[in-house]
C-alpha cells in the first residue's frame, strides 16, 4: 500500500513552472528516491509535501487522507517528518536542545505547569530526555557531542543532528533532501547505514533526493526521476539507471557508462 | 579548580541547578537579598526596588524579543496598562493589592496580544515600527480616555496594605517587589527548560524548521507577546505602586528603548542577561548624577547637563555592546566565571 502518495502536482513560481503533473508515491515501509538534475523541482516538490509551498493543482495524501489544504505544523502532527537541503538547524542551541525540538509534537506541557516546573513538566521533560537518549542518540552514536552548540559541528555531523531531530518526531514518513550531499566516502557510509537501520528498526517509510547515484542503487528500492519539473521516468534503480531518457536528462547526451561514471565520481560536487 | 561529576541521571541533569555549588550561590543570593535591607540606606533600598521592576519588565522583553527574537518597542505602553488597570481599582474598588497586580498584568496582557498581532504577518524592522504604532496608541488613550485615566492630571495610587501596615517606604516595598521579582525570573528560567521555551527559541532561530517539526508559529508568536505583556503589566503595577502617582507621561517610548537597551547591553537571549542589564542601566543614570555633583564646584550650571549626558551614555553603551560584545554582560561574566573555575589552569 501507498504510504505517501502525490498526485497530478503543479507548481509555478510566476513564470518558471517548477513542477507539471507530478505524480509519485512512497510504498510504506520501503526506502523511495527522487533523483534529477539541478534545478529540476526535487527541493520544490518536497516543500509543496511539507506544506510550504500552495501548488495551483493536485493533491498530497497521508495513509490514505487528502492532506493537501493542511499547513505544515499539522503534517508534522501527523506524522511527515523531514530534513533539509541546506541545514537547518537551530543554531543558537546545542545538539540535545535541537533533538528535544523534535518531540514537540508529541508533549503537551501547557504555559503554566511550564513557569513553574513543578510535576507534569517535569515528569514530560525528562520522560523525553530519557527517550531520545535511548532511542536517537545512542542509535546515531552522537552521544559525544550532545552538550555542543550545533554551529561548532562539522557538516557530516551536522546532518546526522537533523536526521536525529527529525526521528525524534517519530515520523511515520520521514522526507529526506540530500543526506550524503557534501559528505567523505566514510560519512557515506555511516549515513547509508543509519537510513537503512531507520526502515529496519522505526518502521518509517523513507523518502529521499539524492545525487549520489551509488547510494541510491544501494539502499533504495524505487526510483523517480524528475526532469524540468516532469516526471520521466520510475522504476527499480536498475532500470531507471538504464533508461535512454534518463541518460539524456543527465547528459544531454551519451552513453550509459559515461553517465555512470560522471554520476558516482562528481555526486559530491553536483 | 573544580572538576565535573558524572552525571547521577537525567532528572539531576535537566534540573535548573545541577551542580551543589550553584545552588550554594543560588541561596547565597537569596540570604544576600533578605539581607540586604538590613544594611542599606533608604536611597540604596529606593534603588533596589527600582531595579527589581526594570528586572521583571526587562526579562519579560528578554522572553519575547532575546528568545522569540520579536522586536517589540512597546514594552513600557504595557507597562502603562498595568499602570493604569491597578490605579483605576484602586481608585473605584477596596480590592486587595495583588488582585490589582493580577488584574494590572492580565489586562497588559490582552493588550499585548491585540498589539502582537502584526508579528503574525512581519518581522525585524517592520515589527519594531509597529510596535511603537502600539505605544503611540496607547499612549493616546492614557491621555484622552479622561473618565478612566483622568488625562493629564493622572491618577494617585495608595501605598499597598499588607495586614494594616502601608508599604509606603522603600524599606517596606522592598519585600514585596523583591520576592515577585524573583519568582517571576525563575518562571522565566523554568520556561526554557520545556518544549514551549525551545519553541520560542526555535522560531527565532528559524521559523521553517520550527514550523516542519509541528510549532504552530502563531499561537507561539501570541504566547510570547502574552508573556512579556504580562510582565510587562506587573512590573508597571509595581512601579504605579511605588512612585503612587502616574500620568500619560510616566511610560514614554523612551523608556521602551532603555529596556531594549537594557536586554542588549545585559545580554539578549539569557535569563542572566535581563538582570544585569536592568541593574546596570538602572545604576547607570545614578553614577552619572554622582560624577555631574562631584564637577558641580568646578563647572557651571553642571546639573544643567545631566540629562543630555545621560542621553549621550546610553547611546554609546548600546553602539558599543552591539559592535563589541554583542553577547553583552551576562557573556563578559561567563567568561569571568570560566575563568575562575579553570583557575590556576589558564583556557
Ligand atoms: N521559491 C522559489 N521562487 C522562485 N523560483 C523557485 C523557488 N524555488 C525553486 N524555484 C525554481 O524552481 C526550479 C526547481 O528548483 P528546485 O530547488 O526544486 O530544484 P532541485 O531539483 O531541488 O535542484 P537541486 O538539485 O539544485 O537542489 C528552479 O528553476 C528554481 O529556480
Ligand atoms: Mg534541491
Amino acid at each position: 500500500m501507498q504510504h505517501l502518495e502525490v498526485r497530478e502536482l503543479s507548481l509555478a513560481f510566476g513564470g518558471v513552472q517548477a513542477l507539471r503533473k507530478v505524480s509519485i508515491d512512497a510504498a510504506r515501509g520501503g526506502i523511495t528516491a527522487v533523483i534529477g538534475p539541478n534545478g529540476a523541482g526535487k527541493t520544490s516538490l518536497f516543500n509543496a509535501i511539507s506544506g510550504f509551498y500552495r501548488p495551483q493543482a493536485g493533491s498530497v495524501w497521508l495513509d490514505g487522507e487528502d492532506i493537501s489544504a493542511l499547513k505544515p505544523p499539522r503534517r508534522a502532527a501527523l506524522g511527515l517528518a523531514r530534513t533539509f537541503q541546506n541545514i537547518a538547524l537551530f543554531r543558537g542551541m546545542t545538539v540535545l536542545d535541537n533533538i528535544k525540538l523534535g518531540a514537540h509534537v508529541r508533549t503537551r506541557t501547557g504555559l503554566l505547569s511550564a513557569l513553574w516546573y513543578l510535576g507534569p513538566a517535569r515528569n514530560e521533560e525528562i520522560r523525553i530526555r530519557e527517550e531520545i537518549e535511548r532511542r536517537v542518540i545512542d542509535f546515531l552514536e552522537i552521544d559525544h557531542i550532545r552538550r555542543q552548540p550545533v554551529a561548532s559541528l562539522p557538516y557530516g555531523l551536522q546532518k546526522r543532528v537533523e536526521l536525529a531531530r527529525a526521528l525524534a518526531m517519530q515520523p511515520k514518513v520521514l522526507m529526506l533532501d540530500e543526506p550524503v550531499a557534501g559528505m567523505n566516502r566514510e560519512e557515506k557510509e555511516d549515513m547509508a547505514r543509519f537510513i537503512l537501520d531507520v526502515r529496519e528498526q522505526w518502521d518509517v517509510t523513507v523518502l529521499m533526493v539524492e545525487h549520489d547515484m551509488g547510494m541510491v542503487m544501494d539502499i533504495c528500492d524505487h526510483v523517480h526521476v524528475l526532469n524540468f519539473g516532469e516526471v520521466i521516468a520510475a522504476g527499480k534503480p536498475a532500470e531507471v539507471q538504464a533508461d535512454p531518457e534518463v541518460i539524456r536528462a543527465y547528459l544531454g547526451a551519451g552513453d550509459a557508462e559515461t553517465l555512470r561514471r560522471r554520476i558516482r565520481g562528481e555526486a559530491g560536487a553536483a | 579548580m573544580r572538576i565535573g561529576s558524572p552525571k547521577q541521571s537525567y532528572a539531576a541533569d535537566e534540573a535548573l541547578f545541577r551542580t551543589p555549588t550553584q545552588w550554594t550561590w543560588f541561596g547565597i543570593l537569596l540570604v544576600s537579598l533578605a539581607l540586604y535591607p538590613f544594611m542599606a540606606d533608604q536611597y540604596w533600598l529606593y534603588l533596589a526596588c527600582l531595579i527589581s521592576i526594570n528586572i521583571i519588565s526587562a526579562t519579560g522583553l528578554n522572553i519575547l524579543t532575546g528568545y522569540t527574537g520579536q522586536v517589540s518597542l512597546g514594552q513600557a505602553a504595557f507597562m502603562g496598562v498595568g499602570a493604569y488597570t491597578v490605579a483605576w481599582l484602586d481608585t473605584h474598588t477596596g480590592a486587595p493589592f495583588f488582585v490589582n497586580l493580577l488584574a494590572g498584568a492580565g489586562m497588559a496582557t490582552v493588550a499585548g496580544v491585540i498589539f502582537g498581532l502584526p508579528s503574525l504577518r512581519v518581522k525585524g524592522l517592520y515589527l519594531a515600527i509597529a510596535t511603537i504604532a502600539a505605544s503611540f496608541i496607547l499612549q493616546f488613550v492614557f491621555i484622552n480616555w479622561e473618565s478612566v485615566t483622568r488625562g493629564m492630571r493622572g491618577m494617585n495610587i495608595d501605598p499597598p496594605q499588607v495586614m494594616g501596615t502601608a508599604l509606603a517606604d522603600p524599606d517596606q516595598f522592598y519585600w514585596l517587589v523583591v520576592p515577585i521579582m524573583v519568582v517571576m525570573v525563575l518562571g522565566a528560567a523554568n520556561l526554557f527548560r520545556t518544549r514551549i521555551g525551545r519553541a520560542f527559541i526555535a522560531i527565532r532561530d528559524r521559523d521553517i524548521s520550527a514550523s516542519v517539526l509541528g510549532i504552530h508559529l502563531p499561537t507561539y508568536k501570541l504566547m510570547s507577546f502574552a508573556i512579556a505583556s504580562f510582565y510587562a503589566g506587573m512590573a508597571g503595577g509595581l512601579w504605579a505602586y511605588f512612585f503612587g502617582a502616574i500620568n500619560p507621561e510616566s511610560f514614554p517610548l523612551l523608556m521602551s528603548i532603555f529596556l531594549l537597551a537594557a536586554i542588549i547591553v545585559g545580554g539578549m537571549g539569557t535569563i542572566l542577561g535581563g538582570i544585569l542589564g536592568a541593574i546596570f542601566m538602572t545604576l547607570t543614570p545614578e553614577a552619572l548624577r554622582y560624577g555631574v555633583d562631584l564637577l558641580s564646584p568646578f563647572i557651571e550650571d553642571a546639573s544643567v547637563i545631566l540629562s543630555p549626558v545621560r542621553t549621550m551614555v546610553f547611546g554609546l553603551l548600546i553602539v558599543g555592546f552591539l559592535l563589541f560584545e554583542p553577547h553583552g554582560l551576562a557573556e563578559i561574566w561567563r567568561r569571568v566565571r570560566r575563568f575562575f573555575h579553570l583557575w590556576p589552569f589558564r583556557n
